[in-house]
């Protein structure tokens, strides 16, 4: 059925703007990268300096550049849109070298995402989204439409923030207007530092999956960096460990450098919990998830009670006209009469996202004392059930097979060594 | 002791005097202001111009009005040149001071997102760091205008003085009401602009007042 000019691909609303080519992104690539400070910024205690940094980043991947602090991680980062300039090296982005290009016009190409935000306090959402389009002289119908297709994206309703100002968001809210204003103009290479550095544990699980699924469809080449070596392995396509000094000690898929690190640095660095930060390398949904039997609100309760009791399962599972989990009633408390209310049932927590790591769903599972979690799609429908002894029972299956990194590219691609292939 | 007769009889020559003594002092404040944005961005574009644009607004600065308007009537004569040349000077201290310490004030955050989003440096001063040194600039303009509109009394002693020429016949002729008169009229002055910088200042800075009670 297919024709010759059919694109399997479904177009997901981000790109939808008519003149934009889908999926742009560029290849990041370091060649003997070297940063020196001189002896006074370094009496002066500046970190970061960087030593014959060489690898490279493909296009469309996510590359986490992950190591204590002064291990020159965002001094790296900077090189790429030269707030940093290079004592010696180069950097090529799809085999141009940045120093060679127009400074402005290189950083209104490249998405820039800071822990702090760096949202203008005295301009609105909407304003502050808008902020590379101006520069680039977007009339203001088209920088406003951009705004608020973009504020949908990051899951900001456009009529309730769009007017907003910063100081009026929350902390998890700025950070998504802080990737929404990056992503404004489409650009190829993002460059994000510690971007989910400063909120609150469950509001930055949250902004990781939601990222990771953005990513699932604006496909742009990402340099993250972070010292948190769980958020490296659950973000990177690749990882990147640095270690004092500005040395690339490891470079590869996050499975690799759990499973075979490099050096005694980068083993104490990804700790000696290895195999439960394994866990952060696998996502839920990825897990053959568990059947159980449900309902819907408004369901004949005398049915539900026959179908429950005939389950192995000890609960019902409740959902609403959306399929979209309520929460538990317990078999035998299942009215033998009458309809079933949202009121009989527990609420169902946890919820958890199919992009949620199996790390994080044990965690979540262990801290509430539940046998079992409720997976959820991005729409919030049920999923699936997932339990404690089927994460842990999943995990012993796989070791053996080594370590596969569903999200990894072709190892081939990510040695630190031997890739010479430039421009 | 006050005749209040004297009052309406005089009216249009109070209006005369009030409406002279608000355009000397718009000249003072609006001229001082330019010089001190001159100023201000020669010092962000180098902080080294910070102690010696500083030093000589603060050398100014402590000479004594009068002795300033005596040094200058022999060069520019018995004029406004003379009077709006102090007045300007008296400002510039203030002013450069509460800009530059607005620049300063911009988060550091927001200083490196407009530096790595590409703007240029003329960019990141217009959009991004003079709007959010607004509320030091109306905090300077305020010292600023409310100081002047004192200062402009003294340069009745140069011929010049709004309110203050009111003043000083009032002395001359032993004219209690209309040194009175004069000097609740300057204060009134004082008052008005006072209340009107602060409203435009509110109108200036909407973020500001945004959001207070949220975050997090």
């Amino acid at each position: 059925m297919p024709g010759p000019g059919v694109q399997p691909e479904e177009s997901p609303p981000v790109l939808d703007t008519p003149d934009r080519a889908a999926h742009r992104a560029a290849t990041v690539e370091y060649d003997h990268v070297t940063k020196h400070y001189d002896a006074t910024q370094v009496r002066k205690g500046v970190p970061g300096a960087v030593n014959d940094l060489s690898l490279t980043v493909p296009a469309g991947k996510i590359c986490v550049l992950v190591g204590p602090s002064g291990c020159g991680k965002t001094t790296s980062l900077k090189m790429v849109n030269r707030l940093i300039e290079p004592t010696s090296g180069r950097i090529l982005l799809d085999g141009v070298d940045a120093g060679t290009r127009n400074v402005t016009e290189l950083r209104r190409s490249i998405g820039y995402v800071i822990q702090q935000t760096g949202l203008f306090p005295h301009q609105t959402i909407e304003e502050n989204v808008g902020t590379i389009p101006r520069l680039l002289g977007w009339p203001a119908a088209r920088r406003r439409s951009r705004a608020e297709e973009l504020l949908a994206v990051v899951g900001l309703d456009p009529a309730k923030y769009a007017r907003r100002y910063p100081a009026q968001l929350s902390g998890g809210e700025r950070q998504r207007v802080g990737v929404a204003r990056a992503l404004a103009a489409d650009p190829p290479i993002m460059l994000m530092d510690e971007p989910f550095g400063a909120v609150d544990p469950i509001v930055r699980e949250r902004l990781q999956n939601e990222f990771l699924r953005l990513q699932e469809t604006i496909a742009k080449t990402i340099l993250f960096v972070t010292h948190d070596i769980d958020e490296a392995i659950k973000m990177g396509d690749l990882v990147a460990v640095m270690q004092a000094g500005g040395v690339l000690a490891q470079f590869g898929p996050p499975a690799e450098i759990l499973a075979q690190p490099a050096s005694e640095f980068v083993a104490r660095f990804v700790g000696a919990d290895r195999g439960l930060k394994r866990l952060s390398l696998f996502r839920i949904g990825t897990l053959p998830l568990q059947d159980v039997p449900t309902a819907r609100v408004g369901d004949d309760a005398a049915a539900a009670r026959r179908l429950a009791l005939a389950d192995s399962f000890t609960h019902l599972l409740l959902l609403d006209a959306e399929r979209r989990p309520v929460g538990w009633i317990r078999d035998g408390e299942i009215p033998t009469e009458g309809v079933l209310t949202a009121g009989m049932a527990d609420p169902a927590s946890p919820v958890l996202d199919r992009r949620t790591t199996l790390k994080d769903a044990l965690s979540m599972l262990l801290e509430n004392d539940v046998q079992a979690g409720v997976v959820v799609d991005r729409t919030g429908a049920l999923r699936g059930v997932a339990t404690v002894a089927q994460i842990v029972s999943w995990t012993r299956e796989t070791r053996s097979e080594g370590a596969p990194n569903p999200a990894g590219p072709d190892p081939a691609d990510g040695r630190p060594s031997g890739d010479g292939a430039g421009a | 002791m006050i005749a209040w007769e004297w009052i309406p009889r005089n009216a249009g020559q109070l209006a005369e005097a009030a409406v002279d003594h608000v355009v000397l002092t718009v000249i003072a404040v609006a001229g001082g202001l330019v010089i001190s944005l001159a100023l201000t961005i020669v010092i962000h574009a180098d902080r080294r111009w910070y102690g010696p644009v500083t030093g000589v607004a603060g050398a100014l600065y402590t000479i004594p009005s009068l002795a300033l308007f005596a040094v200058l009537v022999p060069v520019t004569g018995l004029s406004v040149v003379t009077a709006e040349i102090g007045l300007v000077s008296y400002t510039l201290l203030i002013l450069v001071r509460n800009l530059v310490a607005g620049l300063d004030a911009v988060p550091p955050d927001v200083r490196e997102a407009s530096l790595g989003m590409g703007l240029s440096p003329v960019q990141r001063l217009v959009r991004v760091e003079m709007p959010l040194a607004i509320p030091y600039l109306i905090g300077g303009l305020r010292v600023a205008t409310v100081t002047t509109i004192g200062l402009v009394m003294v340069t009745a002693l140069i011929g010049e003085g709004g309110l203050g020429q009111v003043m000083l016949r009032g002395f001359s002729f032993r004219n209690w009401t209309a040194v009175y008169t004069g000097a609740a009229l300057t204060m009134s002055l004082a008052v008005v602009a006072d209340v009107v910088l602060v409203l435009l200042g509110r109108t200036l800075t909407p973020w500001a007042r945004a959001g207070r009670g949220r975050g997090g």
